[in-house]
């Protein structure tokens, strides 16, 4: 399960609406317990595919998640997942996601339709990666 | 002896260990061991042909070893390898 308060779910619509028909994409900081993923903080990354991929794919690079990682252990956090958009598609995980996905991270995922955000889902990669399992958002 | 740094995701298959150390000369020897003692590991550093998966960075004292000679990069004893991943991902591209 992944808890998120509602100005945390604010900031992540609010950033998927700006950068329509583009993807945009995110860190989330926070702690795992119990099988339960509380995100402390959201982080919004500028998305570094090139601009015409930019529709369909996005990218942080590892420059990016080690600037997270370093953010995560100063202010004893962990990194705990990443957020993206589909821009005009549903809030489900591509094959392409499958593929350049880890295990233990929360995958969330904001459908954005005609510009306005829409269903939020989150999944978390199996360990043998063969699917994602859904995960509740509370 | 070099140490190697897992983020999060993978300390899963190492029971749970952050840094790990080995003794080897180069980072693809390292990572050899490294996937040896944990082989859940290997599927998620490897692709199916056994090459680094495009989205995997290895840095050698926070420098990326693609700067150097990439796996074949030569190691001495109290360096620090960190497996850094790349985040990517997208929407289902309908085929053309
Ligand atoms: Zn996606």
């Amino acid at each position: 399960m992944l808890t998120l308060t509602q100005e945390q779910i604010g900031t992540i619509c609010k950033h998927a609406e700006t950068e329509y028909p583009s993807e945009c994409c995110g860190a989330m900081l926070g702690r795992f317990d119990n099988g339960i993923c509380t995100v402390c903080e959201v982080l919004p990354i500028s998305n570094q595919r090139e601009e015409a991929a930019k529709y369909h794919r996005f990218l942080i690079t590892s420059q990016e998640f080690l600037q997270c990682e370093k953010q995560a252990r100063k202010q004893n956090l962990e990194v705990v997942g990443f957020y993206h958009s589909h821009p005009d598609h549903p809030a489900k995980p591509s094959q392409y996601d499958l593929e350049h996905s880890l295990p233990v991270y929360s995958y969330l995922i904001v459908s954005v339709q005609q510009g306005k955000s829409d269903k939020m889902t989150s999944w978390i990669l199996q360990n043998d990666r063969s699917q994602f399992n859904e995960e509740e958002i509370k | 002896m070099i140490t190697i740094q897992l983020p999060t995701a993978l300390r899963t298959f190492t029971d749970g260990q952050a840094d790990l150390q080995f003794e080897a000369l180069t980072v693809e020897a390292a990572l050899c061991q490294l996937t040896e003692q944990f082989a859940d590991l290997q599927r998620h550093l490897f692709d199916d042909n056994g090459k680094l998966r495009s989205f995997v960075n290895v840095y050698l004292n926070d420098e990326d070893v693609r700067s150097f000679d990439g796996v074949n990069t030569s190691l001495k004893d109290g360096d620090v390898l960190m497996l850094i991943p790349a985040i990517a991902g997208g929407r289902e591209t309908p085929r053309t």
